[in-house]
């Protein structure tokens, strides 16, 4: 009674000026370290240390990108960035495509086939997620080791191609959204399951295979641990550890340089996410909020 | 008559009891497990295997080069009696488990800003996540620089505003922690995602019906939304204790690297770096696999823990 529908109205006006006005200020805290990092890989070295800080380079150096791919250090000789890169997208040629044919092909056989031990097979497939790592990060070493897979990038892409159990629960979900009578109805007309999971499935689940792509194309760029035990030669460096080794290289100091090199790495995750929003937030949908 | 027509339809031949449907079904089983023999090998090579193995090897003398020899319980005596550094990676892992409350709550703040409806909305969603693509090791590099004692735009910025700005952040074993914990909650964005999408997932008629009863804005968030999105929270709990548990590339590229073994008094020798620097500097394997029993365990104890009070606050649907 006593809040009529204009002050209702009002309040409801001044809620979201107030939500504006946080986000706006609170955005600064997560655009600013960004920011940060392109200013300073503009800059020359001694004015990445001036007092007051500026953010607008007096002088633009835009060099610091050509040197930070190409910096020659007296000690260490040169560091390829451009390898580097080439080899990162090579690895994520080959995650990617094994990632997105095995765990569909696993994904069809839980969601869409009826077989005893099933339901099982699925609940181990799922408690496997919750083993860290390092728990399996010994052995695996020694058996690489053995296979004389250490120092390639075999240990890095080849078990990919045996499925991950993330990516098949995803798979799973959606294609259970399929309806069953398009199975039924190609069965009735004789085709095979190959034919039906490939002619009818697969065309449908192309957003879930490019969610799955993504993702694994953002794993791969950005892992670090897994090129870190099984990356020996400098020349076989993925980005991610060649950052950090070129970061170890210089220590602190040339800040410029470093951040330049940082945002060669970053600037193409970015631009991936800005073109993919929609099968980022569906694929976060699919995996995250069934509980 | 449909009725049963339709049933009769559905039970089996009595007179072919291994006949046709029988081998329907043979050959349905046969199918199945094609299709995902990939994963059954993957999982007997690249799980089962090393589960098994790294059990074995955390009972053994193990460092790669001669064959892992028994020692029996020898490893995990060492483990919590002889070595300081354990203890100390342990406590800094726990230290590191305050930001688990700090970041849901900041992800759940975020996340019911970012649900009003707004012109512009989309635009503040994608600032916010940005920094959760940023590769881990580039933000490492990028928070090293902004934590930067004498030029980091961290001590600038306090300063700028009047606050005490003089922390030595990664340089001193009190501040590098908290540095850490800085820099993890610049990617809350991750969390706050899921966090988005499930309150879109929020039935509107519940708050009509809260309205309808009068609720302030603080009522619906504890009465209608937590208790809504409960299962989300609990999958991103259990999950931050994996993650924390984990902790690696940050200490690694931050502090880790180059020689210094855990940053200013080991400080930030964590857990997952301690067991990294055992398994592959000091080729201790099996030393580094009963760290890892331990890690493992105390992940099931720590999700045990959330999944068993999660029952006085975690609701799912249809089920109350």
């Amino acid at each position: 009674m006593a809040a009529g529908p204009r002050r209702t109205q009002s309040k409801r006006k001044l809620q979201k000026w107030l939500t504006l006005i946080v986000l706006i200020v609170l955005s600064g805290l997560f655009l600013f370290p960004l920011l940060w990092m392109l200013s300073t890989a503009l800059k020359p070295m001694e004015e990445t240390i001036l007092q007051p800080p500026t953010w607008i380079p007096t002088h633009w150096r835009w060099r610091n990108f050509p040197d930070a791919f190409t910096y020659d250090s007296k000690s260490i000789g040169y560091i390829p960035f451009l390898v580097y890169g080439h080899n990162t997208i090579i690895l994520c040629m080959l995650t990617v495509s094994g990632a997105v044919v095995s765990n569909s092909i696993i994904a069809y056989g839980f969601a869409r086939l009826r077989w005893p031990g099933r339901e099982l097979a699925f609940a181990v497939t799922l408690a496997t997620m919750m083993i860290p790592f390092p728990v399996l990060m010994v052995p695996l070493y020694t058996m690489f080791r053995h296979f004389g897979w250490v120092g390639t990038y075999r240990p890095l892409w080849i078990p990919v191609w045996f499925g991950s159990a993330f990516n098949i629960f995803l798979l799973r979900q959606f294609f259970r959204t399929i309806p069953f009578e398009l199975s039924e109805a190609a069965r009735i007309d004789g085709c095979s399951e190959v034919g039906i999971f490939s002619l009818v499935i697969l065309p449908l689940a192309k957003p879930a295979l490019a969610v799955v792509a993504l993702f694994t194309f953002m794993a791969t760029w950005n892992d670090f641990l897994g090129p870190l035990i099984y990356l020996l030669d400098q020349k076989t460096f993925t980005l991610s550890l060649g950052l950090q080794f070129y970061q170890n290289q210089h220590g602190g100091g040339e800040w410029n340089l470093l951040m330049a090199a940082s945002a060669i790495v970053v600037a193409p995750m970015i631009a991936l996410f800005f073109f993919t929003q929609k099968q980022f937030i569906e694929g976060i949908a699919l995996t995250g909020i069934k509980g | 008559m449909t009725v049963f027509a339709a049933s009769d339809k559905k039970t089996p031949p009595a007179d072919d009891p291994h006949g046709r449907m029988a081998r329907a079904n043979r050959r349905d089983t046969r199918t199945g497990l094609s299709f995902v023999a990939p994963w059954l090998v993957g999982f007997l090579i690249f799980t089962l295997y090393p589960i098994i193995a790294s059990l074995y090897y955390s009972f053994c003398d193990y460092r790669v080069l001669s064959p892992p020899h028994w020692v029996g319980l020898r490893n995990y005596i060492d483990l919590f009696t002889d070595h300081d550094y354990f203890l100390q990676s342990l406590w800094n892992t726990a230290f590191m488990f305050i930001e688990l409350p700090i970041g849901l709550v900041l992800g759940l703040a975020i996340a019911l800003l970012l649900n009003q409806k707004l012109k512009g909305m989309a635009f503040f969603r994608t600032l916010y996540y940005v920094p959760s693509v940023v590769p881990t090791v580039a933000s490492s590099i990028l928070w090293l620089w902004l934590l930067n004692p004498d030029y980091g735009l961290v001590n600038k910025s306090l300063a700028l505003l009047h606050l005490p700005h003089n922390f030595t952040w990664l340089n001193d074993r009190v501040w590098a922690k908290p540095g850490f914990i800085v820099m993890d909650l610049w990617s809350v964005g991750g969390g706050m995602i899921i966090y988005l999408a499930s309150l879109q997932g929020v039935p509107q008629y519940l708050y009509e019906a809260a309205d309808l009863d009068g609720a302030s804005p603080w009522d619906k968030l504890r009465h209608v939304t937590i208790p809504s999105i409960s299962p989300v929270i609990f999958f991103n709990l259990i999950l931050g204790v994996i993650g924390t548990f984990q902790y690696f590339t940050q200490a690694f590229v931050m502090t880790g690297a180059n020689g210094s073994v855990g940053g200013p008094a080991n400080s930030t020798l964590f857990f997952s770096l301690y067991l990294y620097q055992n398994a592959f500097q000091y080729f201790r394997m099996g030393y580094a696999c009963a760290m890892a029993w331990v890690l493992f365990i105390f992940t099931l104890i720590a999700s045990a823990v959330v999944f068993k009070t999660s029952a006085g606050w975690v609701y799912y649907e249809g089920e109350k």
